[in-house]
Protein backbone atom coordinates (compact mmCIF):
# COMPACT_ATOMS: atom_id res chain seq x y z
CA UNK A 1 0.00 0.00 0.00
CA UNK A 2 2.99 2.85 0.75
CA UNK A 3 4.34 1.95 -2.35
CA UNK A 4 1.00 2.80 -4.11
CA UNK A 5 1.46 6.24 -1.96
CA UNK A 6 4.94 7.33 -3.70
CA UNK A 7 3.47 6.00 -7.17
CA UNK A 8 0.73 8.38 -6.94
CA UNK A 9 2.70 11.01 -5.59
CA UNK A 10 4.93 10.73 -8.59
CA UNK A 11 2.05 10.74 -10.58
CA UNK A 12 0.60 13.89 -9.42
CA UNK A 13 4.06 15.54 -9.78
CA UNK A 14 5.34 14.27 -12.84
CA UNK A 15 4.25 17.49 -14.94
CA UNK A 16 6.70 19.65 -12.52
CA UNK A 17 9.23 17.09 -13.11
CA UNK A 18 8.82 17.84 -16.94
CA UNK A 19 8.59 21.41 -16.49
CA UNK A 20 12.00 21.38 -14.29
CA UNK A 21 13.38 19.44 -16.92
CA UNK A 22 12.54 21.54 -20.03
CA UNK A 23 13.01 24.47 -18.00
CA UNK A 24 17.24 24.02 -17.51
CA UNK A 25 17.34 22.92 -20.88
CA UNK A 26 15.38 26.38 -22.35
CA UNK A 27 17.01 28.71 -20.00
CA UNK A 28 20.73 27.59 -20.40
CA UNK A 29 21.38 28.63 -23.66
CA UNK A 30 18.39 31.59 -23.75
CA UNK A 31 20.38 34.32 -23.65
CA UNK A 32 23.48 33.39 -25.93
CA UNK A 33 23.42 34.09 -29.67
CA UNK A 34 24.03 30.61 -30.86
CA UNK A 35 21.96 29.17 -28.14
CA UNK A 36 21.48 25.12 -28.31
CA UNK A 37 24.69 25.12 -30.94
CA UNK A 38 26.57 25.25 -27.93
CA UNK A 39 25.71 21.90 -26.90
CA UNK A 40 27.64 20.55 -29.96
CA UNK A 41 30.22 23.65 -30.18
CA UNK A 42 31.11 23.06 -26.60
CA UNK A 43 32.13 19.93 -26.77
CA UNK A 44 33.87 20.07 -30.67
CA UNK A 45 36.23 23.12 -29.49
CA UNK A 46 36.89 21.09 -26.61
CA UNK A 47 38.10 17.97 -28.50
CA UNK A 48 39.84 20.22 -30.82
CA UNK A 49 42.19 21.94 -28.13
CA UNK A 50 42.78 18.63 -26.04
CA UNK A 51 43.64 16.81 -29.26
CA UNK A 52 46.05 19.62 -30.24
CA UNK A 53 47.67 19.47 -27.06
CA UNK A 54 47.73 15.73 -26.00
CA UNK A 55 48.55 13.95 -29.40
CA UNK A 56 51.83 15.37 -29.37
CA UNK A 57 52.40 13.64 -26.22
CA UNK A 58 50.04 10.18 -25.86
CA UNK A 59 47.57 8.37 -28.02
CA UNK A 60 48.45 7.84 -31.72
CA UNK A 61 50.35 4.81 -32.03
CA UNK A 62 48.64 2.89 -29.45
CA UNK A 63 46.65 -0.12 -30.26
CA UNK A 64 43.54 0.98 -28.30
CA UNK A 65 43.17 4.21 -29.90
CA UNK A 66 42.40 4.13 -33.29
CA UNK A 67 41.66 7.18 -33.58
CA UNK A 68 42.55 10.12 -31.87
CA UNK A 69 40.36 12.67 -31.48
CA UNK A 70 36.95 10.12 -31.18
CA UNK A 71 39.66 8.10 -28.23
CA UNK A 72 39.31 11.46 -26.41
CA UNK A 73 36.04 13.11 -27.27
CA UNK A 74 34.15 9.56 -26.36
CA UNK A 75 35.89 10.03 -22.96
CA UNK A 76 35.07 13.59 -22.15
CA UNK A 77 31.76 13.19 -23.29
CA UNK A 78 30.74 10.78 -20.37
CA UNK A 79 32.93 12.53 -18.06
CA UNK A 80 31.43 15.55 -18.86
CA UNK A 81 27.95 14.24 -18.17
CA UNK A 82 29.36 12.83 -15.13
CA UNK A 83 30.75 15.62 -13.55
CA UNK A 84 28.07 18.20 -14.46
CA UNK A 85 24.85 16.27 -13.49
CA UNK A 86 26.59 14.87 -10.54
CA UNK A 87 28.07 18.92 -9.20
CA UNK A 88 24.30 19.78 -10.36
CA UNK A 89 22.23 17.87 -8.60
CA UNK A 90 24.84 17.95 -5.11
CA UNK A 91 23.03 21.89 -5.06
CA UNK A 92 19.97 21.40 -6.48
CA UNK A 93 18.28 20.86 -2.59
CA UNK A 94 19.87 24.41 -1.44
CA UNK A 95 19.36 25.63 -4.70
CA UNK A 96 15.76 25.21 -4.45
CA UNK A 97 15.46 25.93 -1.13
CA UNK A 98 13.21 28.95 -0.81
CA UNK A 99 10.50 26.94 -2.87
CA UNK A 100 11.23 23.69 -0.62
CA UNK A 101 10.45 25.67 2.31
CA UNK A 102 7.41 27.09 1.26
CA UNK A 103 5.55 24.10 -0.89
CA UNK A 104 5.02 20.91 -0.24
CA UNK A 105 6.94 19.06 -3.29
CA UNK A 106 8.50 15.79 -2.92
CA UNK A 107 11.96 16.84 -3.05
CA UNK A 108 13.89 13.96 -5.05
CA UNK A 109 12.15 15.69 -7.77
CA UNK A 110 15.18 18.34 -7.68
CA UNK A 111 17.93 16.38 -8.12
CA UNK A 112 16.00 14.32 -10.29
CA UNK A 113 15.15 16.55 -12.89
CA UNK A 114 18.57 18.23 -13.19
CA UNK A 115 20.38 15.16 -13.83
CA UNK A 116 17.49 14.24 -16.11
CA UNK A 117 17.93 17.48 -18.04
CA UNK A 118 22.24 16.69 -18.22
CA UNK A 119 21.13 13.84 -19.86
CA UNK A 120 19.34 15.03 -22.48
CA UNK A 121 21.68 17.42 -23.40
CA UNK A 122 24.44 14.76 -22.75
CA UNK A 123 22.45 12.68 -25.63
CA UNK A 124 22.37 15.60 -28.09
CA UNK A 125 25.59 16.31 -27.25
CA UNK A 126 26.74 12.48 -28.85
CA UNK A 127 25.73 13.41 -32.19
CA UNK A 128 28.72 15.54 -32.16
CA UNK A 129 30.41 12.31 -31.57
CA UNK A 130 28.45 10.77 -35.22
CA UNK A 131 29.81 14.20 -36.94
CA UNK A 132 33.43 13.36 -35.97
CA UNK A 133 33.52 9.75 -36.88
CA UNK A 134 31.55 10.45 -40.35
CA UNK A 135 34.59 13.00 -40.70
CA UNK A 136 37.19 11.11 -40.55
CA UNK A 137 35.38 8.05 -42.77
CA UNK A 138 35.10 10.69 -45.05
CA UNK A 139 38.88 11.71 -45.56
CA UNK A 140 39.56 8.40 -44.99
CA UNK A 141 42.26 8.84 -42.40
CA UNK A 142 41.81 6.64 -39.25
CA UNK A 143 38.60 5.53 -40.25
CA UNK A 144 35.91 4.31 -37.69
CA UNK A 145 34.34 1.75 -38.58
CA UNK A 146 30.37 1.81 -38.54
CA UNK A 147 29.09 -1.32 -36.90
CA UNK A 148 26.40 -2.57 -35.41
CA UNK A 149 28.12 -3.18 -32.09
CA UNK A 150 27.93 0.17 -31.56
CA UNK A 151 24.29 -0.07 -30.33
CA UNK A 152 25.95 -1.31 -27.70
CA UNK A 153 26.62 2.18 -25.95
CA UNK A 154 23.43 2.11 -24.52
CA UNK A 155 24.59 -0.36 -21.97
CA UNK A 156 27.28 1.56 -20.28
CA UNK A 157 25.32 5.35 -20.95
CA UNK A 158 22.51 3.56 -18.65
CA UNK A 159 24.96 2.63 -15.93
CA UNK A 160 26.02 5.43 -15.71
CA UNK A 161 22.56 7.27 -15.47
CA UNK A 162 21.82 5.13 -12.86
CA UNK A 163 25.27 5.66 -10.49
CA UNK A 164 24.63 9.63 -11.19
CA UNK A 165 21.60 9.69 -10.14
CA UNK A 166 22.50 8.08 -7.06
CA UNK A 167 25.48 9.61 -6.35
CA UNK A 168 23.95 12.80 -7.31
CA UNK A 169 21.16 12.04 -4.36
CA UNK A 170 23.92 11.05 -2.15
CA UNK A 171 25.76 14.56 -2.66
CA UNK A 172 22.51 16.45 -2.61
CA UNK A 173 21.87 15.10 0.98
CA UNK A 174 25.47 15.62 2.27
CA UNK A 175 25.63 19.29 0.83
CA UNK A 176 22.74 19.81 2.77
CA UNK A 177 24.47 19.07 6.24
CA UNK A 178 27.75 20.14 5.13
CA UNK A 179 27.79 22.76 2.28
CA UNK A 180 31.98 22.05 2.62
CA UNK A 181 30.89 18.88 0.36
CA UNK A 182 31.18 21.53 -2.68
CA UNK A 183 34.73 22.61 -2.50
CA UNK A 184 35.86 19.32 -1.63
CA UNK A 185 33.85 17.51 -4.73
CA UNK A 186 35.28 20.19 -7.38
CA UNK A 187 38.75 19.42 -5.86
CA UNK A 188 37.67 15.28 -6.47
CA UNK A 189 36.38 16.10 -10.28
CA UNK A 190 39.44 17.31 -11.23
CA UNK A 191 41.28 14.55 -9.71
CA UNK A 192 39.11 12.07 -11.43
CA UNK A 193 39.00 13.99 -14.77
CA UNK A 194 43.00 12.71 -14.80
CA UNK A 195 42.55 9.98 -12.45
CA UNK A 196 40.24 8.42 -15.71
CA UNK A 197 42.18 7.29 -18.80
CA UNK A 198 40.33 9.78 -20.62
CA UNK A 199 42.87 12.08 -22.66
CA UNK A 200 45.66 8.76 -22.16
CA UNK A 201 45.27 4.99 -22.40
CA UNK A 202 46.62 2.74 -19.72
CA UNK A 203 48.85 0.81 -21.39
CA UNK A 204 50.72 4.19 -22.35
CA UNK A 205 51.74 4.64 -18.44
CA UNK A 206 54.56 1.82 -18.13
CA UNK A 207 53.41 0.69 -15.16
CA UNK A 208 52.84 -3.09 -16.39
CA UNK A 209 49.63 -4.74 -16.90
CA UNK A 210 49.23 -6.04 -13.04
CA UNK A 211 50.51 -3.22 -11.29
CA UNK A 212 48.75 -1.52 -8.40
CA UNK A 213 48.89 1.90 -10.04
CA UNK A 214 47.03 0.17 -13.11
CA UNK A 215 44.58 -1.83 -10.50
CA UNK A 216 44.08 1.94 -8.96
CA UNK A 217 42.84 3.30 -12.15
CA UNK A 218 40.83 0.30 -12.75
CA UNK A 219 38.48 0.62 -9.69
CA UNK A 220 37.36 4.08 -10.60
CA UNK A 221 34.35 3.18 -12.31
CA UNK A 222 33.88 5.86 -14.21
CA UNK A 223 36.63 3.97 -15.89
CA UNK A 224 34.75 0.96 -17.04
CA UNK A 225 32.12 2.72 -18.16
CA UNK A 226 34.00 4.76 -20.40
CA UNK A 227 36.19 1.45 -21.68
CA UNK A 228 33.26 -0.42 -22.46
CA UNK A 229 31.84 2.78 -24.51
CA UNK A 230 35.26 2.97 -26.57
CA UNK A 231 35.15 -0.91 -27.10
CA UNK A 232 31.61 -0.05 -28.79
CA UNK A 233 32.68 2.69 -30.85
CA UNK A 234 36.75 2.20 -31.82
CA UNK A 235 36.21 -1.54 -32.03
CA UNK A 236 33.32 -3.11 -33.36
CA UNK A 237 35.15 -5.27 -35.56
CA UNK A 238 36.48 -6.94 -33.05
CA UNK A 239 34.29 -6.19 -29.93
CA UNK A 240 33.84 -9.20 -27.45
CA UNK A 241 37.37 -8.85 -27.60
CA UNK A 242 37.49 -6.06 -25.86
CA UNK A 243 34.90 -5.64 -24.02
CA UNK A 244 35.81 -6.69 -20.44
CA UNK A 245 32.37 -8.85 -19.07
CA UNK A 246 34.21 -8.70 -14.90
CA UNK A 247 34.40 -4.65 -15.47
CA UNK A 248 30.48 -4.93 -17.07
CA UNK A 249 29.42 -6.80 -13.49
CA UNK A 250 31.67 -4.49 -11.38
CA UNK A 251 30.30 -1.22 -13.03
CA UNK A 252 26.82 -2.50 -12.90
CA UNK A 253 27.03 -3.15 -9.48
CA UNK A 254 28.89 -0.03 -8.65
CA UNK A 255 26.01 1.89 -10.08
CA UNK A 256 23.09 0.00 -8.40
CA UNK A 257 24.93 0.67 -5.29
CA UNK A 258 25.16 3.90 -5.31
CA UNK A 259 21.68 4.01 -6.29
CA UNK A 260 20.56 2.27 -3.47
CA UNK A 261 22.69 4.19 -1.48
CA UNK A 262 21.90 7.55 -2.62
CA UNK A 263 17.60 6.77 -2.30
CA UNK A 264 18.44 5.44 1.30
CA UNK A 265 20.11 8.49 2.30
CA UNK A 266 17.99 11.03 0.83
CA UNK A 267 14.66 8.76 2.07
CA UNK A 268 16.25 8.95 5.85
CA UNK A 269 17.47 12.35 6.14
CA UNK A 270 14.67 14.30 3.72
CA UNK A 271 12.70 15.73 6.27
CA UNK A 272 15.35 17.43 8.43
CA UNK A 273 16.29 19.10 5.24
CA UNK A 274 14.49 21.65 5.89
CA UNK A 275 15.82 22.75 9.06
CA UNK A 276 19.71 23.37 7.56
CA UNK A 277 18.71 25.10 4.12
CA UNK B 1 6.94 20.49 16.12
CA UNK B 2 11.06 20.62 18.01
CA UNK B 3 13.55 23.17 16.60
CA UNK B 4 17.18 22.17 17.49
CA UNK B 5 18.55 25.63 18.36
CA UNK B 6 22.20 25.74 17.89
CA UNK B 7 24.04 28.18 19.74
CA UNK B 8 25.59 28.60 16.98
CA UNK B 9 25.02 27.49 13.19
CA UNK B 10 27.65 24.89 12.66
CA UNK B 11 27.59 23.89 8.55
CA UNK B 12 30.98 22.50 7.87
CA UNK B 13 32.06 19.12 8.31
CA UNK B 14 35.41 20.53 10.45
CA UNK B 15 33.62 22.65 12.29
CA UNK B 16 31.20 19.70 12.85
CA UNK B 17 34.38 17.15 13.33
CA UNK B 18 35.91 19.66 16.21
CA UNK B 19 33.24 20.21 18.49
CA UNK B 20 32.22 16.68 18.29
CA UNK B 21 35.50 16.07 19.17
CA UNK B 22 35.50 18.51 21.86
CA UNK B 23 32.29 17.14 22.95
CA UNK B 24 30.52 21.24 22.42
CA UNK B 25 27.97 20.30 19.91
CA UNK B 26 25.35 22.13 22.11
CA UNK B 27 22.19 23.15 21.26
CA UNK B 28 19.08 24.16 23.04
CA UNK B 29 15.37 22.64 22.51
CA UNK B 30 13.10 24.47 21.64
CA UNK B 31 9.71 23.24 20.84
CA UNK B 32 7.56 25.76 18.11
CA UNK B 33 4.23 24.28 18.85
CA UNK B 34 3.77 21.42 21.40
CA UNK B 35 0.48 19.54 22.49
CA UNK B 36 -1.42 21.57 19.99
CA UNK B 37 -4.16 19.32 19.28
CA UNK B 38 -7.52 20.54 17.73
CA UNK B 39 -10.18 19.06 14.75
CA UNK B 40 -11.36 21.31 12.44
CA UNK B 41 -14.74 20.31 10.50
CA UNK B 42 -15.47 20.40 7.21
CA UNK B 43 -16.51 23.96 6.14
CA UNK B 44 -15.22 25.67 9.35
CA UNK B 45 -13.19 28.42 8.54
CA UNK B 46 -10.60 28.54 12.11
CA UNK B 47 -8.40 32.22 12.07
CA UNK B 48 -5.15 31.31 14.26
CA UNK B 49 -4.45 34.27 16.10
CA UNK B 50 -1.03 34.67 18.33
CA UNK B 51 1.64 36.99 19.09
CA UNK B 52 5.04 36.51 16.98
CA UNK B 53 6.62 33.83 17.08
CA UNK B 54 3.85 32.01 18.80
CA UNK B 55 3.66 29.21 15.84
CA UNK B 56 1.15 30.59 13.42
CA UNK B 57 3.66 30.28 10.73
CA UNK B 58 4.71 26.86 11.85
CA UNK B 59 1.53 25.45 12.17
CA UNK B 60 0.28 26.00 8.78
CA UNK B 61 3.59 24.69 7.28
CA UNK B 62 3.00 21.59 9.31
CA UNK B 63 -0.59 21.18 8.14
CA UNK B 64 0.40 21.92 4.65
CA UNK B 65 3.29 19.16 4.62
CA UNK B 66 6.25 21.42 3.89
CA UNK B 67 7.22 20.57 7.92
CA UNK B 68 7.27 17.38 9.19
CA UNK B 69 5.87 16.83 13.23
CA UNK B 70 8.96 15.40 15.08
CA UNK B 71 5.82 13.80 17.36
CA UNK B 72 2.49 13.22 16.62
CA UNK B 73 0.85 13.53 13.03
CA UNK B 74 -1.47 15.59 10.59
CA UNK B 75 -4.36 14.25 9.15
CA UNK B 76 -6.20 15.93 6.31
CA UNK B 77 -8.90 15.08 4.04
CA UNK B 78 -9.01 16.16 0.41
CA UNK B 79 -7.09 18.69 -1.23
CA UNK B 80 -4.90 21.27 0.45
CA UNK B 81 -4.17 24.58 -1.39
CA UNK B 82 -1.35 26.47 0.66
CA UNK B 83 -1.46 30.05 -0.10
CA UNK B 84 1.65 30.83 2.53
CA UNK B 85 3.72 32.53 0.23
CA UNK B 86 2.79 33.44 -3.61
CA UNK B 87 5.45 32.80 -6.32
CA UNK B 88 7.81 30.78 -4.17
CA UNK B 89 8.37 28.92 -7.26
CA UNK B 90 8.46 31.69 -9.62
CA UNK B 91 11.91 31.40 -12.34
CA UNK B 92 12.66 35.23 -13.17
CA UNK B 93 14.05 34.21 -16.41
CA UNK B 94 10.96 32.48 -17.75
CA UNK B 95 8.14 34.44 -18.67
CA UNK B 96 4.71 35.15 -16.93
CA UNK B 97 3.52 32.27 -19.71
CA UNK B 98 5.88 30.06 -18.86
CA UNK B 99 5.57 30.69 -15.16
CA UNK B 100 1.78 29.73 -14.85
CA UNK B 101 2.76 26.23 -16.25
CA UNK B 102 5.60 26.42 -13.54
CA UNK B 103 4.16 27.08 -10.68
CA UNK B 104 1.26 25.53 -11.31
CA UNK B 105 3.48 22.32 -11.89
CA UNK B 106 4.91 23.01 -8.20
CA UNK B 107 1.30 23.13 -6.79
CA UNK B 108 1.05 20.18 -7.98
CA UNK B 109 -1.27 20.47 -10.70
CA UNK B 110 -1.73 18.60 -13.83
CA UNK B 111 -1.03 20.17 -17.35
CA UNK B 112 -4.51 19.34 -18.45
CA UNK B 113 -5.30 21.43 -15.86
CA UNK B 114 -3.19 24.30 -16.12
CA UNK B 115 -4.30 24.19 -19.99
CA UNK B 116 -7.87 24.68 -19.07
CA UNK B 117 -7.39 27.43 -16.13
CA UNK B 118 -5.10 29.31 -18.62
CA UNK B 119 -7.00 31.91 -19.76
CA UNK B 120 -8.72 32.26 -16.55
CA UNK B 121 -5.49 33.05 -14.72
CA UNK B 122 -4.30 35.30 -17.36
CA UNK B 123 -7.77 37.39 -16.91
CA UNK B 124 -7.62 37.19 -13.37
CA UNK B 125 -4.10 38.43 -13.06
CA UNK B 126 -4.85 41.54 -15.20
CA UNK B 127 -1.59 40.41 -17.11
CA UNK B 128 -2.63 40.05 -20.23
CA UNK B 129 -0.10 42.36 -22.53
CA UNK B 130 2.49 41.43 -20.51
CA UNK B 131 2.55 37.43 -20.22
CA UNK B 132 5.18 36.89 -22.40
CA UNK B 133 7.81 39.57 -20.97
CA UNK B 134 9.92 37.79 -18.93
CA UNK B 135 9.18 37.70 -14.91
CA UNK B 136 11.79 39.80 -13.60
CA UNK B 137 10.87 42.51 -15.49
CA UNK B 138 7.34 42.67 -13.19
CA UNK B 139 6.61 44.77 -10.65
CA UNK B 140 6.17 42.92 -7.16
CA UNK B 141 2.59 43.88 -7.07
CA UNK B 142 2.32 41.87 -10.38
CA UNK B 143 4.29 38.78 -9.09
CA UNK B 144 1.92 38.42 -6.68
CA UNK B 145 -1.23 39.09 -8.61
CA UNK B 146 -0.29 36.47 -10.97
CA UNK B 147 1.01 34.01 -7.98
CA UNK B 148 -2.44 34.82 -6.49
CA UNK B 149 -4.58 33.66 -10.22
CA UNK B 150 -2.38 30.67 -10.22
CA UNK B 151 -3.04 29.49 -6.52
CA UNK B 152 -6.44 30.31 -6.24
CA UNK B 153 -6.99 28.75 -10.03
CA UNK B 154 -7.44 25.52 -8.22
CA UNK B 155 -11.00 24.62 -6.59
CA UNK B 156 -9.70 23.29 -3.07
CA UNK B 157 -11.28 21.29 -0.04
CA UNK B 158 -9.43 23.09 2.39
CA UNK B 159 -7.30 26.73 1.99
CA UNK B 160 -4.54 27.77 4.12
CA UNK B 161 -4.08 31.67 3.68
CA UNK B 162 -1.01 33.43 5.72
CA UNK B 163 -2.33 37.08 5.61
CA UNK B 164 -2.44 36.64 1.61
CA UNK B 165 -5.46 38.89 1.22
CA UNK B 166 -3.50 42.40 1.07
CA UNK B 167 -2.36 41.39 -2.77
CA UNK B 168 -2.19 44.37 -5.28
CA UNK B 169 -3.50 47.88 -5.34
CA UNK B 170 -6.87 48.72 -4.11
CA UNK B 171 -8.97 47.02 -6.91
CA UNK B 172 -7.15 44.06 -7.38
CA UNK B 173 -7.43 43.46 -3.43
CA UNK B 174 -11.10 43.35 -3.65
CA UNK B 175 -11.19 41.12 -6.32
CA UNK B 176 -9.31 38.60 -4.71
CA UNK B 177 -11.29 38.90 -1.37
CA UNK B 178 -14.24 38.48 -3.56
CA UNK B 179 -12.69 35.23 -4.94
CA UNK B 180 -11.70 33.74 -1.28
CA UNK B 181 -15.44 34.50 0.01
CA UNK B 182 -16.88 32.83 -3.14
CA UNK B 183 -14.78 30.41 -2.37
CA UNK B 184 -15.96 29.96 1.15
CA UNK B 185 -19.68 30.16 -0.02
CA UNK B 186 -18.85 26.80 -1.63
CA UNK B 187 -18.27 25.45 1.39
CA UNK B 188 -14.08 25.47 1.52
CA UNK B 189 -12.62 24.60 5.17
CA UNK B 190 -10.44 27.23 5.61
CA UNK B 191 -7.48 27.87 8.21
CA UNK B 192 -6.87 31.87 8.19
CA UNK B 193 -3.64 33.19 10.42
CA UNK B 194 -4.26 37.16 10.82
CA UNK B 195 -3.59 39.45 13.57
CA UNK B 196 -6.61 41.39 12.78
CA UNK B 197 -9.45 40.48 14.78
CA UNK B 198 -11.43 42.13 12.36
CA UNK B 199 -10.41 40.42 9.29
CA UNK B 200 -10.82 37.04 11.50
CA UNK B 201 -14.66 37.74 12.65
CA UNK B 202 -15.38 38.94 9.19
CA UNK B 203 -14.24 35.60 7.55
CA UNK B 204 -13.99 33.28 10.13
CA UNK B 205 -16.56 30.87 12.12
CA UNK B 206 -14.10 29.50 14.90
CA UNK B 207 -11.01 30.34 16.10
CA UNK B 208 -7.81 29.58 18.05
CA UNK B 209 -5.03 31.63 20.03
CA UNK B 210 -1.72 30.02 20.12
CA UNK B 211 1.13 31.66 22.51
CA UNK B 212 4.49 30.14 22.59
CA UNK B 213 3.92 27.55 20.87
CA UNK B 214 0.79 26.38 22.76
CA UNK B 215 -3.10 26.43 22.37
CA UNK B 216 -4.64 28.37 24.93
CA UNK B 217 -7.75 28.88 23.68
CA UNK B 218 -9.95 27.43 20.81
CA UNK B 219 -13.97 28.15 19.88
CA UNK B 220 -16.51 30.05 18.46
CA UNK B 221 -14.76 33.19 16.59
CA UNK B 222 -16.72 35.96 18.94
CA UNK B 223 -16.13 34.78 21.98
CA UNK B 224 -12.11 33.83 21.53
CA UNK B 225 -11.62 37.18 19.84
CA UNK B 226 -12.97 39.12 22.70
CA UNK B 227 -9.83 37.18 24.24
CA UNK B 228 -7.18 37.79 21.95
CA UNK B 229 -8.55 41.89 21.98
CA UNK B 230 -7.74 41.30 26.07
CA UNK B 231 -4.57 39.29 26.05
CA UNK B 232 -3.09 42.59 23.29
CA UNK B 233 -4.24 45.50 26.04
CA UNK B 234 -3.43 42.99 29.05
CA UNK B 235 0.21 42.96 27.19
Amino acid sequence: MAFKVYTDKFMKYRFLLRELVIKRIKLQYRSSVLGVLWTFLQPLLTMIVLTFVFSMVFGKNSAAVVNYPVFLLSGRLLYDFYSQSTKRAMKSIRGNASIIKKVYVPKYIYPLSVVLSTFVTFIISLSVLAIVIAFFNIIKKDPVPVTPAMFFIIVPIIILFVMCLGIGMLLATLDVFFKDVENIYDVFCTLLFYGTPIVYTIDKLNFGADSWQVNLLKINPLYGIIDMFRAAILHGDEFMAFLDINSLIYCSVFAVVMLIAGIGLFYKFQDKFILHI
Amino acid sequence: MLFRLNRERVDNAKEYVIRMLTRKLHYTEFWALKDVSFKVEKGDRVGVMGFNGAGKSTLLKTIAGVLKPTMGNVKVTGTIAPMLELGAGFDPNYSGAENIYLYGATMGFSRKFIDEKYNEIVEFSELKEFINAPLKSYSSGMKSRLGFAIATAVKPDVLILDEVLSVGDAAFKEKSEQRILDMIEDGVTVLYVSHSTDRIRKLCNKAVILTKGQLVASGEVGEICDMYTEMVNSK
